[in-house]
């Protein structure tokens, strides 16, 4: 079984909300029709996104830590927001596990976003139905696109490459291995939603230098006592060697 | 959660409509045992009917105004093996019909006896009214689940929740029937107005233990689960966006922590012991207008019982939500 997800490298992102920007641009212009932009240069400007990127801070000033976190559908293995759907029109594929909603079916009685936890089901107050994160599953299997661009729009457009793409059912696949080997994690596993989209943690690279390694510790004359330890500013034994 | 009127309307004008029609039909079965004298079919149970029908419409009008597209509105009654809401779209168009047939028998009067069990004798209407009773009850249960089956919404992930559907509109639909019996069946209103009573305290208990229970939840979810960063201090600096969002208005009620609070108050004042003295002082001096004082007096209160039921909701994608810039 197929299960096509996002995996998100917190360590890299800089939050310059070019995955929103792409992906606005590509499902505003696809052919289920526009994501509204209501009132665009008003006081309220609102409308709807398949991904934001949030900013959190961790810690307190100086000792902070601040982190880039873009938030969209999770495309959950156990989906809760699909079983409460009356219609039938939010669905999960059987095939590749994207989550969908079907525009055509959709009532709009806004049950399904009360049912996700993670708030990414944003209702289109043009067309009055629900919309969310499709994968960009039009994107993904078209034949007429180049084979290295048949990813979604988000991947595609991130500098950083911080957001990676692929089958998570797959062991070998590069988004099982970055979960396997960089701590991908899910979020809220309280619910157990099963969210297929994973994180990766900050990373911090830190060198281990003991005391020992600052001073000499190298001379083995010093080990067999035939000589004073030289001290730091006194030339070394490979200088009076040598 | 955004409380929206649709929904509270709904709820509320359902909850009256289904109380009442249980009331008519609990005073038709005491009277097939003769503890309390029969009615006239049409003047009462007719009428009634079509009162039972009054509020179940409303109700339903009200709910698609819920909907962004109620001319779909057909296609929520597909998926009822796994959703709630499906559920309760087949239950209340189910249960108006038999209730609109019950209404009907009586009226036309077919209140002969057609089967009997022993030496009781049931006429069609009553054997309607008995499935309608069901449907009556399934659509409770529908109505309470579709809030109960949401696990991470803690504070309606309860069967206090579905209970509190069944004994406050039951409540409702009693201090209604007490003051229709006042104009149709006058040796009715002592029983209805005792059960009345009866049936608003026990919502009172009910609903304060859901009161109660909410007060002491402990989120399940935390920012540090919502993100997954371990460190005791998270806080938001953005939300990716500088105006609003369905997210920042579907999920809060956007009104200051005092107006919750006293609207809680307020309903638990309207609710239970306004209604409860309207309708003792109204039976002791039979006064019709308390008694209908007594049920405008306690659907006000619902009204803001259910706002405050959906205000206290917390749902867990608030915390995505904490702070703009």
């Amino acid at each position: 079984m197929t299960q096509l997800a996002l995996v998100i490298d917190l360590n890299v992102c800089v939050g310059c909300h070019a995955c929103v920007t792409n992906c606005k641009e590509w499902n505003t212009s696809g052919i289920a029709g526009p994501l509204v932009d209501m009132n665009p240069y008003g006081a309220d400007p609102t409308g709807t996104f398949f991904n934001r990127v949030q900013t959190y801070e961790a810690g307190e000033f100086p000792k902070t830590e601040t982190l880039h976190f873009p938030k969209s559908c999770l495309h959950c293995e156990e989906p809760p927001c699909v079983p409460v759907c009356p219609t039938g029109a939010s669905f999960k594929r059987a095939e590749d596990g994207i989550v969908l909603v079907d525009y055509d079916k959709c009532i709009g009685c806004k049950y399904c976003s009360w049912a996700c936890p993670y708030g990414v089901r944003e209702f289109d107050e043009q067309q009055k139905v629900m919309k969310k994160c499709t994968l960009c599953v039009d994107r993904i299997y078209d034949a007429s696109l180049p084979e290295k661009e048949r990813k979604p729009a988000c991947v595609l457009a991130c500098p950083t490459s911080a957001r990676l793409f692929g089958d998570v059912h797959d062991p070998e696949s590069e988004v099982s291995v970055a979960i396997r080997e960089r701590g991908g994690y899910q979020l809220m596993p309280e619910w157990g939603s099963k969210p297929s989209n994973h994180y990766l943690p900050r990373r911090k690279t830190n060198i281990r230098i003991h005391e020992d390694e600052l001073v000499r510790a190298d001379n083995p004359l010093v080990k067999e006592g035939h000589l004073p330890k030289p001290a730091l500013d006194e030339p070394s034994f490979d200088d009076v060697m040598f | 959660m955004h409380p929206a009127f649709s929904v509270i309307f709904l709820t509320t004008l359902i909850g009256i409509g289904q109380g009442l029609f249980l009331a008519l039909y609990t005073g038709e079965v005491y009277a097939l045992f003769k503890v309390l004298p029969p009615q006239d079919g049409q003047q009462f149970y007719g009428m009634g009917s079509l009162l039972v029908m009054v509020f179940l419409g409303l109700g339903l009008f009200a709910s698609f105004f819920h909907l962004g597209h109620p001319e779909r509105a057909w296609r929520a009654a597909t998926r009822w093996r796994t959703s709630w809401l499906s559920r309760e779209v087949i239950a209340l168009p189910a249960f108006m019909g038999v209730a609109f047939l019950y209404g009907v028998t009586h009226w036309l009067g077919m209140e002969t006896p057609v089967v009997y069990i022993g030496s009781v004798g049931l006429s069609i209407s009553l054997i309607l009214g008995a499935i309608a009773t069901l449907l009556c009850f399934t659509l409770f249960v529908c109505t309470g689940m579709i809030y109960a089956c949401i696990k991470f919404l803690q504070e309606w992930h309860s069967p206090l929740t579905v209970l509190n559907f069944i004994l406050l509109g039951s409540a409702s639909g009693f201090t209604l029937a007490t003051a229709f019996a006042y104009f149709a069946a006058p040796d009715l209103v002592d029983f209805y107005g005792a059960w009345a009573i009866i049936i608003t305290g026990g919502a009172l208990l009910t609903r304060g233990a859901s009161l109660i229970r909410n007060a002491r939840l402990k989120p399940k979810s935390t920012i540090q689960t919502a993100i997954g960063v371990r460190h005791t201090k998270v806080v938001q600096k953005a939300q990716g966006f500088m105006g609003s969002s369905f997210n920042t208005r579907e999920f809060f009620h956007h009104m200051p922590a005092a107006v919750v609070r006293s609207v809680k108050w307020v309903f638990l004042v309207l609710v239970f012991p306004v209604p409860v003295v309207f309708l003792g002082s109204g039976l002791m001096s039979s006064s019709a207008a308390l008694m209908v004082l007594a049920v405008l007096v306690q659907y006000a209160g619902l009204l803001a019982e259910r706002w405050f039921f959906f205000a206290q909701a917390n749902h867990p994608q608030n915390l995505y939500y904490q702070s703009i810039a």
